[in-house]
């Protein structure tokens, strides 16, 4: 299922996040406190950087064999006693978690974090079918009341303040409330509990899946995960089908860098192994556990031009240390997965229209690529992205003609050399001061927040016969 | 080393129209150091902005320029670190299977940022300067995380008498210039501009260094407009001559 396109334009969603103090505020607390956790983490871990390529070497292993290992794992869940389905689409995968709800008469579902049923927009659905979704994570549990969409892939609620979160939580349960993160969880607790006993249903993702045991892999900080696999009487787990992982030996690898990437963890609270439904003489866990395996798009980038990102564990790194995401936050993006890896991610759902104008919401610095736990190389994808974009001539002719006048002129150094005299020409109205402080036209987008410097008196090249001369 | 060193001079089209006197500072220093220089006709610009915006077709054509205007060069100094990371590492990539491939990647190992070159080609690390103050350093994305040079720079700026070398909060962190991404979202260019430039003011430096013309106009346009003391340079308006040389 694709999601619809936007209809403002990138650089007006951009400018109204830019606009937001809070926004600003809450990011820059966030984003610089997890760049320097993932740092110490980093930092007091030598074997970092070998697992870092262990993990990836990993992960190209498993893509080539995909299909072996997802029917080892389909063996293994039902072994114990699972059900798993495949969905190709978002939509297939919703149908299948909608006909459990129906089958098992489910009211109400609690959900612990997960990327994967915000992909497939699963609590608008649930709640249209007459199941009351309720998010269980902190973050996800404070959006869900402010009727958001997470804007962080780990931290869903990253762009709200300590301030606004207590404003929210007054307004919702019409009482004065502290901006004090702890009364706040405290709060959220409280009301968690009843959720928790109430449900039918418990709906997670998974960071990983073993194929060798059948075991989903929860990584989580705040116990909800466990809650959710354990009391309700059905668990129903959704994961994209890259998260295979062959072995218990290979989980390791990536459990070491995971929690350091995301939040500089040495390992985070809670790792849930969950191994199907309850069997005797066990005393707790589901009646049921499903687990929905979902493609929508992924297979088709094993061979395709998207096939890195397949790697990527969702730890969110490469968001906290991108400064446009750290200026912009996660809403701007417009779709599911924000930042970096999201607009990789966007055109593996969505195709590569969706992100005619998101490609290029990145300076290209490689920040993302640097602190990847996998090594992704997004930048490179972002440009073979634009390429894509390029050369299904959906790029704005604008800019088209802008690029390919360039390229013409830099093919004919003859006529880039008369670059210099004709930018002087130009430029003489607007030369103040030896700046220019504005631009007419395009050029505007320059010179509107910074000085241009004008094309120099004499250029280098211009230049070169007496510096020859003063040479010899 | 035996015979004089020779060196090409990539300008690159952002210096060449911009910024002449880092081009010339770079000529007499690296002559100085008995360096013979030439400035290869025909070279217009690397390609870069063409690459990364996803017309790789006419990259490439431009590429297949330089590899030519370059293909006797011994050793080429570029004063820009995306440059010259696109030269060294994209050029291969775009002109494989074609008649230029084998000297594109001829070119590619002969090519360095200039910073690089005097420091790891050459070993010259001692220069003296006429300015003085407090310096900081900005390192550009490309140099940093496409060439993984952070040392060089900074050993020539720590080496320069005269000068103090303090930290910059933040130093790795993108200026926010992004070629063609500085027009297409002006505000949020500007806003990780806007974030560089408190940091370079809270260094307490007069002068923020750079090895990249990209940044540098991105860092002065934004100091300019903010009417600062504070001044971009590039890392070769610092370096007037070795230190103990005869001024």
């Amino acid at each position: 299922m694709s999601e619809p396109p936007i209809r403002t334009p990138l650089r007006d969603r951009a400018q109204q996040a830019l606009g937001d103090r809070f926004l600003h505020e809450a990011l820059d607390i966030a984003t610089t406190k997890f760049i320097g956790l993932r740092r110490e983490a980093f930092g007091e871990f030598p074997e970092g950087e070998r697992l870092r390529d262990d993990a990836r070497a990993i992960k190209e292993a498993t893509l080539q064999r995909l299909d072996e290992h997802l029917d080892r794992l389909i063996d293994n869940v039902e072994r114990r006693g699972g059900h798993v389905h495949f969905a190709t689409t978002g939509d297939e995968a919703r149908d299948i978690i909608l006909d459990i709800a129906r089958r098992t008469g489910a009211r109400m579902a609690v959900k612990s974090k997960s990327m994967a049923t915000e992909e497939i927009h699963l609590n608008d659905a649930l709640a249209a079918a007459g199941v009351t979704p309720v998010e269980t994570d902190l973050g996800e549990y404070i959006i869900q009341l402010a009727h958001e969409r997470p804007s962080h892939i780990i931290a869903p609620a990253i762009h709200k303040t300590k301030g606004q979160v207590a404003e929210l939580f007054a307004r919702e349960l019409q009482r004065e409330v502290a901006a004090d993160p702890e009364v706040l969880t405290r709060i959220a607790r409280a009301e968690l509990r009843e959720k928790f006993l109430q449900a039918d249903l418990g709906i997670t993702g998974a960071n990983f899946a073993v194929a060798d045991t059948g075991t989903v892999v929860l990584v989580t900080n705040e116990g909800n995960g466990r809650m959710v696999t354990s009391l309700p009487r059905v668990h129903v787990a959704v994961m994209g089908i890259e998260k295979v992982v062959p072995s218990m030996t290979d989980l390791m690898v990536f459990l070491s860098v995971l929690a350091k990437s995301a939040t500089g963890q040495k390992l985070s609270v809670y790792t849930t192994l969950v191994q199907g439904p309850r069997r005797a003489p066990e005393l707790e866990g589901p009646e049921e556990f499903h687990l929905v395996l979902l493609d929508n798009g992924r297979i088709a980038q094993i061979g395709g031009p998207l096939r890195e990102a397949l790697a990527c564990l969702r730890c969110g790194a490469c968001l906290n240390v991108c400064p446009v995401y750290r200026q912009i936050g996660g809403h701007a993006y417009g779709y599911t997965y924000p930042g970096p890896i999201g607009i990789l991610l966007t055109a593996m759902l969505n195709g590569p229209r969706a992100v005619k104008e998101l490609s290029h919401a990145s300076s290209l610095c490689g920040a993302c690529a640097d602190a990847c736990p996998v090594r992704i190389d997004i930048p490179r994808m972002l440009i073979d992205l634009r390429k894509q974009v390029h050369d299904a001539k959906i790029a704005p002719w604008p800019e088209r003609v802008v690029f390919k006048a360039l390229a013409w002129l830099l093919r004919h150094p003859g006529l880039y050399r008369l670059g210099g005299p004709l930018g002087r020409l130009l430029q003489w109205p607007f030369v103040r001061g030896g700046r220019i402080r504005t631009l007419p036209l395009f050029f505007g987008q320059w010179t509107q927040t910074r000085d241009l410097p004008p094309v120099a008196a004499r250029t280098f090249q211009e230049r070169w016969a007496a510096l020859e001369r003063e040479g010899r | 080393m035996t015979a004089s060193p020779h060196v090409a001079l990539m300008i690159t089209c952002l210096a060449d129209m911009f910024y002449p006197e880092v081009g010339e500072r770079i000529v007499r220093l690296l002559r100085r150091l008995g360096v013979t220089v030439t400035l290869p006709p025909g070279q217009t610009c690397c390609g870069l902005p063409l690459f990364n915006s996803g017309y790789h077709a006419d990259a490439a054509a431009v590429a297949r320029r330089t590899v030519v205007a370059f293909a006797d060069a011994e050793t080429v100094v570029v004063p820009s670190g995306s440059c010259a990371w696109m030269v060294r590492h994209e050029y291969a990539g775009l002109l494989e299977g074609g008649p230029d491939a084998a000297a594109a990647r001829r070119l590619a190992g002969r090519t360095y940022e200039f910073s690089q070159y005097l420091v790891r080609v050459l070993g010259r690390t001692e220069f003296e300067t006429d300015a003085g103050g407090r310096v900081t350093y900005h390192d550009s994305c490309h140099l940093l995380r496409g060439l993984h040079e952070a040392e060089s720079p900074r050993t020539l700026l720590r080496n320069l008498a005269g000068v103090e070398l303090v930290d910059l909060p933040g130093s790795d962190e993108c200026c926010g210039f992004g070629g063609s991404f500085s027009v297409r979202l002006p505000e949020v260019s500007t806003a990780i501009l806007d974030r560089k430039l408190a940091n370079v003011e809270a260094s307490g430096a007069s002068c923020v260094v750079a090895c990249d013309a990209g940044c540098l106009m991105q860092m002065k346009g934004g100091l300019g407009r903010r009417g600062s003391a504070v001044r971009a340079v590039h890392l070769a308006e610092l370096l007037d001559r070795e230190r103990g040389a005869a001024r």
